[in-house]
């Protein structure tokens, strides 16, 4: 049996439970780890930490394995663990929490440095009154034009197929590209 | 859909840059604890700038600017109300100034306005796209780069600096973007010597060796490039990955195996 992962990345409260729960097959799993670093020197004791896992099977020889990162940034140790082996991640952006905005475009910049592996940005929450335009996140991300910014509700589980969806194409096309 | 917030999510220079790139038109109002800004906008231009209740008319500006005296001043205070362009055609007519002298001082006033607001860091913002600014004033069309670059000089914050630049190993380019260009833009003598360093292959940390700048000062130059939309963060060119990063990256054992994979999730998820 062949696994493959994708990572679901974003600040703290940016829908990345919903967004896993809306097509894992599986109830998404908080798994509770109990994290001993000796490099944390403030911490003297064990420290516990949530991450989902969701899973889609995709036959019998192929399962694909969605993780979601710890959004505290006091775990961010973990989100180099994470992203070993994946195929691509996930940024979601809660578009109604602008406060956001600025620690998602850190965490991209560093899972850019973790592994050059194609991702997409996910603006949740894009069905609510007060959600940015698209035009105006991708500006205050800083996002490059070629970057794909995908609107997103991450309860509806259409948008959510449509933003894997994007994802696995941009991962194709670097493949074709390589070749 | 709203373009709204909190100054202390979103600095006054990162708001003037948004609008600068989506060449907004409309007036974006910012409400402090003790006045509120409203400053016009036009495809991305800045058109007019006023805080609180002060006078901005055209007389006053002339007259803060010393082309006007004191009794020349108050004689049209006397006059009566006549809008801005009334007058300043009145004036023109009458051979005391020219039109070119009454946009440059417009353009000096509104972007003094401008730096006042660069200071604030309490207040709320939102973004009115059909707020037009008044109608009896004159409205100027001021590129915005140079404010943002200014703006940015102003940060001190060395923890806002890190948090947009966490890495000085990282590289950069120049934007692609329809328009600008660097040589229009009033850069420093610092900022000259690191943009003539900009290339693909070299990182932050290497430019910042080059120019003998410190952490701190390279921080601070690169991101008032980046605010001014001029540059880009991007991966160094021609740097191998690391023996790490080559673990890290999806196995590429066999291309048409790995292709074959990736189309079978396609299909898998399609059918969700």
């Amino acid at each position: 049996m062949q696994t493959v992962k994708m990572v679901v990345t974003g600040p703290f409260s940016a829908g990345k439970t919903e967004f896993i729960r809306s097509v894992s097959e599986i109830d998404v799993v908080s798994t509770e780890r109990k994290i001993s670093s000796t490099e944390e020197k403030t911490v003297k004791q064990a420290t516990t930490v949530a991450m989902d896992f969701g899973r889609i099977t995709v036959d019998e020889d192929l399962v694909l394995y969605l993780f979601g990162t710890p959004g505290q940034k006091r775990f961010d140790f973990m989100w180099e663990i994470l992203s070993e082996g994946m195929l691509g991640f996930i940024v979601m952006v809660d578009s109604t929490r602008p406060e956001t905005f600025r620690e998602a475009r850190s965490i991209l910049e560093t899972f850019r440095a973790y592994a050059p592996t194609p991702y997409v940005v996910s603006a949740n929450k894009q069905d609510r009154s007060d959600a940015w335009d698209l035009d105006d996140m991708r500006h205050a991300l800083r996002l490059d034009s070629k970057v794909k910014l995908l609107p997103c509700v991450a309860t509806d589980r259409n948008t959510v197929k449509k933003i894997l969806l994007e994802l696995l194409y941009s991962i194709l096309a670097e493949m074709e590209g390589e070749n | 859909m709203a373009l709204r917030g909190n100054l202390r999510d979103f600095t006054v220079t990162q708001l003037l840059n948004l609008i600068n790139l989506a060449k907004k038109t409309g007036t974006l109002v910012i409400e402090a604890p003790a006045e509120t800004a409203n400053i016009s906008f036009r495809d991305g231009k800045l058109a007019y700038a006023q805080i609180g209740q002060e006078d901005n008319r055209l007389a006053a500006v002339l007259y803060r600017a010393n082309r006007l005296t004191a009794g020349q001043y108050k004689a049209i205070q006397q006059r009566g109300p006549v809008s801005d362009k009334e007058l300043g055609l009145l004036l023109i007519n009458a051979g005391y100034i020219g039109q070119e002298e009454i946009l440059g001082d417009l353009q000096v006033h509104f972007a003094e306005v401008i730096r006042r607001l660069f200071t604030w860091v309490e207040g709320f913002f939102r973004f009115e796209n059909d707020a037009a600014p008044p109608e009896d004033r004159i409205n100027i069309r001021l590129d915005l780069e140079n404010l943002i670059i200014e703006g940015s000089r102003q940060l001190r914050e060395w923890e806002q600096l890190q948090d947009e630049i966490p890495s000085l190993d990282m590289a950069l380019k120049f934007a692609d973007r329809p328009g600008s260009s660097i040589r229009n833009v009033n850069l420093s003598v610092e900022e000259w010597r690191v943009v003539s360093y900009i290339n693909p292959k070299n990182s932050i940390r290497q430019i910042a060796a080059a120019t003998k700048l410190n952490d701190m000062e390279i921080r601070r130059i690169v991101y008032g490039l980046i605010q001014a939309g001029l540059v880009e963060v991007i991966r160094p060119e021609g740097v191998p990955l690391s023996r790490r990063e080559m673990a890290r990256s999806a196995p590429r054992v066999d291309s048409e195996e790995q292709k074959s994979l990736v189309n079978r999730l396609i299909t898998r998820i399609r059918a969700l």
